[in-house]
């Protein structure tokens, strides 16, 4: 089914049903609840789950299949933003022309990084990424204030000229569209307790994210895919054996390059800004860590892991102590100020370390990420079912394929 | 003139000297073993060959052109494929996934972006790559992990991958070290085999005298870094200046 084997088909068909149905299945919580605040299925952060996602499926295109560790992609996320806030204000509000510019100029500055990059391995290829990304937003944040408008951002102002939206000076800030549908427009529905929103901006980003983890599909089962997971295994001897590694890991970079390109794009057409910050090395390592605590190198890793992340950094930001007073107002006066005390540190601002934390948790007891945690527990229930006499579950197991 | 000629090749690790003025010529369709005692060079004269090592002098020709100065992928496909002392193999991919790349490498060249092509349906790939795993009786491991073989069948996967380019010259490094002697037979039966199937040239070094005599149509013994002498398999037997490279060695 579409050039998919079934495995993979189903698991498309997974992801898309999941996606698709994301404002009900993140919304479990009746509003007003007490837990209501750990709702994720608002359009907003939706948005960036899959956003993100595709930031993550790209670079795990590079990293999880050749083994290379990009410390710089952000600089193709902020490339891909800066793009597009040009784009629309130049040419037009529609995101389409704004995606195809991002998309265009990561690859090409990809290009350029990744040929220089390359030329080593290993360590040095992850510095060498860090100082070009570095290196982008020096420039993005002073020496190319004209392009990039330095500290305060790119920002979309009155007198654009936005020549296909035709004349006129507006009298209030376009919005960005998709042939006239507004991205920032949402329809809400009321079921009993239960309110679900549905923005059309997170559906137009779901769709491009589903594009997009279907051709990160296609990459992963063609030979081009294998020549990049054998890059990782033996660089010496795909050599021997009369292939040139160096345009595989250039194209496997760009291609990854593109990815985060199209991510920043698409951060600028939900909220039409680009500031130097994307750019910066946290971001670059935020989508490290999204791979790897996904699971680098399998389909579904990176999306999980960026969605994981992107969820801890919202909600855990958004408890602060006063809710924490809430939560324990049961327990005696003291023993509440003595958690509320211990906790506050992992909370609010402090939320990185509970990322910290748990991210040390996924490597030493789950190297393979939140997806070899998924494959241990299907393998405890695959033993049950053996124990009751399946030999079926034994030989689906044995057959069980290395880049599931 | 051989298909491979060897013209006055030096190479010095510092104060070694590694190839000391070597000179080769092995002929088409033959098989020519190169032995020698421990540190003789033989393993960096293979590494010259197929262009992991630049020598500091002299000429590498393979079928009528150099091969000094070219890339190892490049060597490749011009037709040399060598099997490592100690086994490369893509550790983390399956066995077939093994045998298909060379076959890949083969069909494609150096680089193709098929990147929306699947594999699942290279039926002709997959069809080459499981008649050669089936010829060195592999077939029944297609789709273990390549890495968690056993070191004598890593050797037998390796050999595979490069027979299956079917390459005009075939570099084998010790290609039984490290096989049960059972294997080691079937070995010699599959290069004996491949051999008669179709023209090829065959450089193998060993220590494994039976292989060597089994299969060598000539013999060149290095020593120190330079050829003593260069035989038939009859001649080398017994010669006076092989059993004093080897002395105290295993009784040629
Ligand atoms: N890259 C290198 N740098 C420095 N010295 C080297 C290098 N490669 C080989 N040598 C040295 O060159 C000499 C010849 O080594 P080589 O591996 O060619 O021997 P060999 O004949 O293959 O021996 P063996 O039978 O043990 O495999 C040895 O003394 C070895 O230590
Ligand atoms: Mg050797």
């Amino acid at each position: 089914m579409l050039g998919l084997g079934k495995k993979d088909f189903t698991l498309f068909l997974a992801v898309a049903a999941i996606t698709l149905l994301a404002p009900f299945i993140l919304n479990p919580f009746p509003t007003g609840s007490g837990l209501a605040q750990f709702n994720a299925g608002y359009p907003d952060l939706m948005q960036r789950f899959v956003i993100y996602g595709i930031f993550a499926i790209g670079f795990n295109i590079l990293f999880g299949l050749t083994g290379y560790l990009s410390f710089g992609h952000a600089a193709f996320l902020g490339l891909g933003s800066y793009s597009a806030v040009w784009m629309f204000k130049l040419l037009s509000m529609n995101v389409i022309p704004a995606l195809i510019l991002s998309v265009i100029v990561a690859g090409l500055f990809a290009l350029v990084i990744g040929y220089i990059s390359l030329r080593r391995s290993g360590i040095y290829f992850s510095i060498l990424t860090l100082a070009f990304a570095q290196m982008a937003y020096a420039l993005a944040y002073s020496v190319l204030t004209p392009l990039t408008n330095g500290e305060t951002g790119l920002q979309l102002t009155l007198d654009d000229p936005r020549v296909l939206d035709g004349g006129g000076r507006p009298t209030s800030l376009p919005v960005t569209e998709l042939f006239g549908m507004e991205m920032r427009d949402t329809a809400s529905l009321g079921l009993g307790a239960w309110d679900f929103t549905f923005g059309v901006g997170f559906y137009f980003c779901a769709v491009v994210m589903l594009i997009s983890f279907y051709l990160a599909i296609r990459i992963f089962r063609s030979p081009f895919g294998m020549m990049l997971r054998a890059v990782k295994s033996n660089q010496q001897r795909m050599n021997y054996t009369g292939l040139n590694t160096r345009p595989y890991t250039l194209a496997a970079f760009v291609i990854s390059g593109m990815y985060a390109g199209l991510a920043g794009g698409l951060l600028a057409c939900m909220d039409p800004l680009a500031g130097a910050e994307r750019m910066q090395w946290t971001a670059s390592g935020e989508v490290v860590l999204m791979t790897i605590l996904g699971g680098a190198g399998t389909l579904i890793g990176p999306i999980l892991g960026a969605g994981m992340i992107k969820y801890f950094e919202n909600i855990f930001s958004k408890i602060n102590d006063a809710v924490l007073h809430q939560w324990f107002a049961a327990l005696p006066d003291g023993l509440e100020d003595f958690l509320v005390t211990i906790i506050h540190p992992f909370i609010g601002k402090g939320w990185h370390l509970t990322l910290g934390l748990m991210f040390m948790a996924v490597v030493i007891f789950l190297p393979g990420g939140l997806v070899e945690g998924g494959q241990r527990v299907g393998r405890l229930f695959r033993r049950r079912d053996r124990k009751a006499g399946g030999a079926e579950a034994q030989a689906a197991e044995q057959r069980r394929t290395p880049a599931e | 003139m051989g298909i491979l000629e060897v013209k006055g090749v030096n190479k010095r690790f510092g104060g070694l000297q590694a190839l000391g003025d070597v000179n080769l010529s092995v002929a088409e369709h033959t098989v020519h073993a190169i032995i020698g005692p421990n540190g003789a060079g033989k393993s960096t004269l293979l590494n010259v060959l197929v262009g992991k090592l630049i020598p500091d002098s002299g000429s590498v020709m393979f079928d009528g052109k150099s091969v000094l100065g070219r890339k190892p992928h490049e060597i490749n496909q011009m037709g040399i494929s060598r099997v490592f002392q100690t086994p490369e193999i893509f550790a983390d991919l399956t066995v077939l996934e093994n045998v298909m790349i060379p076959c890949f490498a083969r069909r494609d060249g150096a680089f193709r972006m098929h990147a929306f092509e699947s594999v699942a349906r290279e039926g002709d790939i997959l069809g080459q790559a499981e008649t050669m795993l089936a010829d060195v009786n592999m077939l029944d491991k297609a789709h273990a992990h390549a890495g968690s073989l056993s070191r004598g069948d890593k050797r037998r996967l390796e050999m595979a991958m490069c027979l299956v380019q079917e390459p005009k010259l075939l570099l084998l490094d010790e290609p039984t070290a490290g096989m049960a002697r059972a294997d080691t037979n079937n070995t010699i039966d599959l290069l004996k085999e491949i051999k008669d199937k179709r023209p090829i040239t065959m450089c193998i070094i060993e220590h494994d005298m039976h292989v060597v005599f089994s299969l060598a149509e000539r013999i060149t013994v290095l020593a120190q870094g330079t050829p003593l002498i260069e035989d038939t398999p009859d001649n080398i037997k017994g010669h006076p200046k092989v059993r004093e490279a080897y002395l105290g060695e295993a009784q040629v």
